[in-house]
């Protein structure tokens, strides 16, 4: 059995690595997505400032001349704790009770500088004083934010259309129908599918990430092995999508339509580019039904909080637990011809 | 001789279509066993059941007396019709990949010598000529030691010279005892290579036996072949019958020399004659009404 799956193993890397194009084009494109978005994200931008801001019943005239700054946005929440850790990390440049008059900095921002002293221009004429906090935490820049879904959502590219069209085109062209005829099982032709892609993935994504990490220097403060588990099962995931997908059809076309059909959401509702904070609670339980989301999401704990196993130990299991039904699935429903 | 492999009762049906009609023969070991019939007949079908790459609605397969199972995908070699290869992968390479497959294989180096694969072996599949790509996957049928040998329409699309060539090959490797079935559309291809053939139309089989007893059984006749020419249409089909294709009358008689004594009296020229004996090409028309190739 492993003999066999040692040997589909083998053809499946040589067609991959002689295919120049295709492994050039795997290779390339997360990376020019990686320096367009470190271009683009990392330029001056002068409406960066963002204010959190616990509304009062009755505010006064004071919070209301802050509120109308310009170049300032402001994000009504409701607690004080959950919001701190956002300064930590400094996505939002200071938190204001309007209860209290109590407002939080980070005091290694400039931006949380700059906001507070509108802050304290703003209450200059008030009877009402102000109270300062400071917390402190380093920097998350976009870009730290970003790489952990971009290359989770690479990963999910490669997955998806690396082993769902092979699996395809290998049918369409009667590759699969001629391996039926030897003593190869579907499942030993799906193991080493699955390894074939889970170990180039795995290599590609390792020197993009060690390649990005050289020119854009991210955030990486939790554990290197943690971090390659996460890829590791996210790429079996995902692997098993594509799997599932191309479990039966023939052509090449509709293999194109459903895989977007998978991808496109994912890459939108998964929290790649942008957090789903605020947005509507179906699309967010939505969002949670995507391996991306659990992906991009233990990915982002482990490089920017540090986070260790068991802190994404949900996520994890969501992907494993994936693994194993879209496997299940594929493996029951696979066809040769 | 014993049998290796014994089809019963065979039954495949598509939706409303009846592709396999209670198809029932026996394959005996060591012998060349042909399938023919026009396109559509269902003899792909029928090869394909018995394979195991398709599975039967009714009826039964054994293999040795047994259902197909480990054993048979262990000792079948297949060559499909339309076989694609793996792209980016080279003819040795292919040879390896598929040796990896079985418990019991050919020595490459041997296969690469006796199927003249030497000259390209470094070379991408994607690179063969039609008959290069035909000889390798016929080495790659080859790969395990096969005792069974399927062979579906293994000289389409090919020269002249590379269809006698691989006609060459099958012969070596029934001479080593394989057993071979072997699915066609040329005539001479299965009279050339099987003791035994069995005529499909329908999805049934029409006529099975040995080609010479099949054209025995149906033919006591032969055929004089005049060019069009030489024998006006109107006469031909009012004196002798004759049936006019390809530019040719054809008179069937089995008394040539009465036949000739006419024509000469007609004063039709015999500088263009020809006499032959009936065909498997003839029976196939005569039992089926329908062109091989068409």
């Amino acid at each position: 059995m492993w003999n066999r799956i040692y040997a589909l193993f083998v053809a499946r890397n040589t067609e991959f690595f002689r295919d120049r194009s295709a492994l050039a084009w795997s290779v390339l494109l997360p990376v020019l997505i990686m320096f367009g978005f470190a271009y683009a994200f990392t330029e001056d931008n002068p409406e960066k400032f963002k204010v959190a801001i616990i509304t009062a019943a009755q505010p006064g005239t004071a919070t209301e001349q802050f509120k109308m700054t310009r170049y300032i946005k402001f994000i009504e929440v409701d607690g004080i704790e959950e919001n701190l850790a956002k300064i930590e990390r400094h996505q939002i440049d200071l938190l204001f009770d309007a209860n209290t008059r109590k407002y939080w900095i980070n005091q290694t921002s400039p931006n949380g500088y700059i906001v507070e002293k509108l802050l304290i221009a703003a209450f200059a004429d008030s009877a009402q004083t102000l109270q300062q906090n400071m917390v402190e935490g380093d920097e998350v820049r976009y870009i730290d934010w970003v790489i952990p879904g971009v290359i989770a959502m690479n990963i999910m590219w490669g997955a998806l259309f690396g082993i769902g069209y092979v699996i395809v085109r290998y049918r369409k062209m009667g590759v699969l129908k001629r391996l039926h005829a030897t003593p190869v099982t579907s499942v030993e032709f799906l193991t080493a599918q699955i390894f074939s892609r889970l170990w180039l993935l795995l290599v590609v994504n390792i020197l993009i990430f060690i390649g990005m990490d050289y020119f854009l220097e991210f955030r990486m403060d939790g554990s290197y092995f943690d971090l390659l588990l996460v890829f590791t099962l996210g790429c079996i995931c995902l692997i098993c999508c594509g799997l599932v997908v191309a479990a039966r059809i023939s052509s090449e076309e509709v293999a194109n339509g459903l895989l977007n059909l998978f991808s496109w959401p994912m890459m939108f509702l998964s929290g790649v580019w942008f957090s789903l904070e605020g947005a509507h609670p179906l699309m967010q339980k939505l969002a949670m039904l995507l391996p991306l989301t659990h992906l991009t999401a233990a990915a982002r704990e482990i490089m920017i909080d540090g986070a260790g196993l068991t802190q994404v130990a949900d996520h994890l299991l969501v992907l494993g637990l994936s693994s194993v039904v879209l496997l299940l699935i594929g493996a029951k429903i696979f066809r040769w011809e | 001789m014993p049998i290796i492999l014994q089809v019963s009762k065979l039954v495949k049906r598509f939706g409303k279509l009846i592709a396999v009609n209670d198809v029932s023969f026996e394959i005996q070991r060591g012998t060349c066993f042909g399938l023919l019939g026009p396109n559509g007949a269902g003899k792909t079908t029928t090869i394909e059941l018995m394979e195991g790459i398709k599975t039967a609605d009714a009826g039964s397969i054994l293999y040795n007396g047994e259902p197909l199972g480990h054993q048979f995908r262990n000792e079948a070699g297949i060559m499909f019709q339309n076989t694609a290869l793996q792209e980016f992968v080279t003819v040795r390479e292919m040879l390896v990949q598929y040796s990896r497959f079985y418990p019991r294989t050919a020595d490459i180096d041997k296969l690469v010598e006796q199927y003249s694969l030497g000259e390209f072996l470094n070379q991408d599949t994607r690179k063969l000529s039609g008959g290069q790509k035909q000889r390798l996957l016929l080495a790659m049928a080859l790969i395990n030691l096969p005792k069974i040998l399927f062979l579906d329409e293994p000289t389409t699309g090919l020269d002249p010279q590379s269809r006698r060539n691989l006609w060459e090959r099958v012969r070596q490797v029934k001479a080593e005892g394989t057993t071979i079935l072997l699915t066609t559309h040329y005539m001479e291809e299965a009279y050339e290579l099987c003791d035994e053939i069995a005529i499909m139309d329908h999805g049934r089989i029409i006529a099975h036996d040995a080609p010479d007893a099949l054209l025995a059984k149906h033919f006591d006749d032969v055929v004089v072949q005049i060019n069009e020419e030489d024998i006006p249409r109107r006469l031909g089909e009012s004196e002798f019958d004759a049936t006019y294709r390809n530019g040719n009358a054809h008179i069937l008689t089995a008394d040539v020399n009465k036949t000739v004594e006419r024509l000469l009296a007609l004063e039709v020229p015999l500088n263009r004659l020809r006499i032959r004996a009936r065909d498997l090409e003839d029976l196939f028309l005569e039992l089926t009404g329908k062109e091989l190739r068409a």
